[in-house]
């Protein structure tokens, strides 16, 4: 502590030099020990992904292997797209992601709020709203599908709970949805939008909401919503006390504690948080597959299902391979402006 | 009775306060009931006999416990259980040793373009694995690993590169730098300097990525069902997902083996949560 300045920085300025010089072959040292993950990943993700996209131009659409570039070598992009089936991936997955992450945020943050008071037993009720993470998919697919099952399940419950009979008493009829059987569109948005825009008339899949996704997404966000939790609580660690009690200071309510100052403190977290979930979202495959598979009229299908299907039981390579690669162009969408940003804070 | 004598604004704010807690303790236990609801279908019902069991009963208490569908599920699922662990133990082990040596350099040892290098590594862990299956696939079958548990190891250990270098990359980036200048005064090279002083170091983050791999590759569903075509070779949750639309299988048995399946992970969660917890975010937070 007391050594004079100067001599500190002689010291580090040798420790410095020795480090740049002893440095020089430890740098291909490191570079030859890392060669091994790089080669395999190089391998099995770029040199995999280029094959999975020379196959999607090809003319392998059985299982007699053809490798002879399709003309024109996108045709099969263009039937892709023109597959009512993969229409309604396209509906599934944007009204999925979003109903799945509004509430999976909203609830993991309500749930990090609510922890934060610090009540009497909050860490057994962090490690219940988190233990569903620590399950497989499948597992959680397996559960939900019989409390959605519409039959029994969660409608026994509603008769339980006597809101049958109070519908009925006020001459209404009972609650008793279809959940997961029900392909049903909520809220026809075709209408409207062939008010708006002729074309989209021709449009061959219903736009809105299917409500058997209804039950899929909730039960993605019992799983999912302990880890947003648990990024808020990371978060909220990170701002001190004093920051609550300057705006305790000011008047701020409770209330507005959180409103005005904490949550815009979270926006970080909140970006992290949405771009994780909207990649597993986008991905989503065990848990709709276990839970109500494709699901009537595709009402519940994912792309994820329609290329695992395509490519193993319909042996439409190039086909699912296009799929593939459209998901993966998405992923990569929201996945590397991320990367990049973090590696350009470093 | 010692409280009358506080003064009154004081005991007032304090009530207040203890009346919100109070409605925030209501809100968390009725979430608490939401994420324990399923865990009470799948217990009740797992418990139930045979004869007693129905979807039409789902929600009500066994008339009298039976351990015949945990029995039968067991039976059912100890051999996929078995593979899900021959699977699982090798491909956390090597994956988390691969992680620390390439976090360690990634962090220690950078030369020109190790960042950019570890990112094109890093998308790695984000890629749909659709992309990949068929060429995959094709690739076991060559080398004689399709539809085996070492081919399985093989593609964990690979696709948990990226995610194990992060976490170690990571924690390393937090050791003092001081701890390698001092080594190298003593004349130790890079592996030694790996092997005595940063492994030995780097036990916790060991301890936090070898939880995170096991839970991980344990529940995983997309390469067990698709490299793995033979039943009797596949991991535990394809065996569930097969149990769960047999329509010979009691209901009971579904539910108990959806609690078997779920349990090492489980297990892990209750035993060791701080860990998985530190692991969740050590994956996420930091690119």
């Amino acid at each position: 502590m007391t050594t004079p300045p100067l001599i500190k920085q002689e010291v580090a300025g040798h420790a410095a030099a020795r480090h740049r010089r002893a440095l020089i072959p430890e740098r291909a040292q490191s570079f030859l020990l890392l060669l091994p993950s790089f080669v395999a990943i190089a391998i099995f993700v770029y040199v995999f992904i280029a094959i999975t996209f020379y196959i999607s131009i090809s003319n392998w659409r059985t299982l007699k292997v053809d490798l002879s570039v399709r003309q024109p070598p996108f045709a099969t992009y263009a039937e892709l797209f023109a597959l009512p089936r993969f229409q309604a991936d396209l509906r599934n997955t944007v009204v999925f992601t979003i109903t799945f992450i509004v509430l999976a945020t909203l609830l993991g943050l309500a749930l990090a709020i609510l922890l934060d008071r610090k009540v009497l037993g909050h860490t057994a009720f962090r490690n219940i709203f988190l233990f569903p993470y620590a399950l497989s998919f499948v597992v959680t697919g397996v559960a939900w599908r019989w409390i959605f099952n519409p039959e029994t399940g969660i409608n026994l419950l509603f008769n339980a709970l006597g809101v049958n009979a109070a519908l009925a008493q006020a001459g209404l009829p009972p609650l008793k949805p279809g959940w997961t059987t029900d392909p049903t569109i909520a809220l026809k948005i075709n209408d409207l939008l062939a008010a708006v825009w002729p074309g989209a008339a021709s449009l061959q899949v219903k736009l809105g909401i299917p409500v058997a996704l209804i039950p899929v997404a909730i039960a993605a966000t019992w799983q999912l919503s302990g880890f947003v939790m648990a990024m808020y609580i990371g978060g909220m660690a990170t701002i001190s006390d004093e920051v609550r009690e300057a705006a305790r200071i000011d008047g701020a309510t409770e209330w507005q504690v959180y409103r005005r100052v904490i949550i815009p403190m979270l926006n970080p977290v909140t970006i992290v948080v949405v771009v994780l979930l909207l990649h597993t979202s986008l991905k989503i495959f065990d848990l709709v597959f276990t839970m109500s598979g494709v699901g009537p009229g595709f009402a519940t299908d994912m792309p994820a299902i329609f290329v695992f299907e395509t490519m193993f039981k319909a042996t439409r390579y190039n086909l699912a391979s296009a799929a593939a690669i459209f998901m993966l162009v998405v992923v990569g969408l929201v996945i590397i402006p991320y990367l990049a940003r973090s590696l350009r804070e470093e | 009775m010692a409280t009358i004598q506080t003064a009154l604004p004081a005991q007032k704010s304090r009530r207040r306060v203890s009346w919100a807690s109070g409605l925030v303790w209501i809100a968390l236990v009725f979430a608490a009931l939401f994420y324990l609801m399923p865990v009470y279908v799948m217990v009740i019902n797992g418990l139930k006999d045979a004869t007693n069991v129905s979807v039409a009963t789902m929600w009500n208490l066994p008339d009298r416990l039976s351990g015949g569908g945990f029995g039968e599920a067991a039976r059912r699922l100890w051999p996929n259980m078995r593979n899900s662990f021959f699977m699982v133990i090798p491909a956390t082990v090597i994956s988390a040793f691969l992680g620390s040596l390439n976090g360690c350099l990634l962090s220690k040892w950078k030369f020109r373009g190790s960042d950019v290098l570890f990112t094109i590594l890093l998308f790695g862990f984000f890629i749909p694995y659709q992309v990949i299956l068929l060429p995959l696939v094709r690739f076991l079958q060559l080398i004689g690993l399709y539809g085996t548990v070492p081919g399985l190891v093989l593609v964990h250990v690979i696709y948990g590169l990226p995610i194990t270098t992060l976490m170690f990359r990571n924690y390393f980036a937090g050791v003092p730098t001081e701890l390698i200048e001092a080594a190298r005064v003593d004349g130790a090279g890079l592996l030694r300097i790996f092997t005595r002083v940063m492994l030995p170091l780097s036990i916790p983050a060991y301890v936090v990525v070898a939880i995170f791999q096991f839970t991980n590759i344990w529940n995983d569903f997309i390469f067990g069902v698709t490299v793995v075509p033979n039943p009797a070779a596949q991991p535990i949750t394809i065996a569930l997902y097969n149990l769960s639309g047999s329509f010979s299988v009691d209901w009971n048995v579904v539910m108990a083996g959806a609690l078997v399946a779920a349990l090492p992970t489980a297990l892990v969660y209750v035993f060791l949560g701080r860990y998985f917890v530190r692991g969740l975010l050590a994956g996420s937070v930091k690119g």
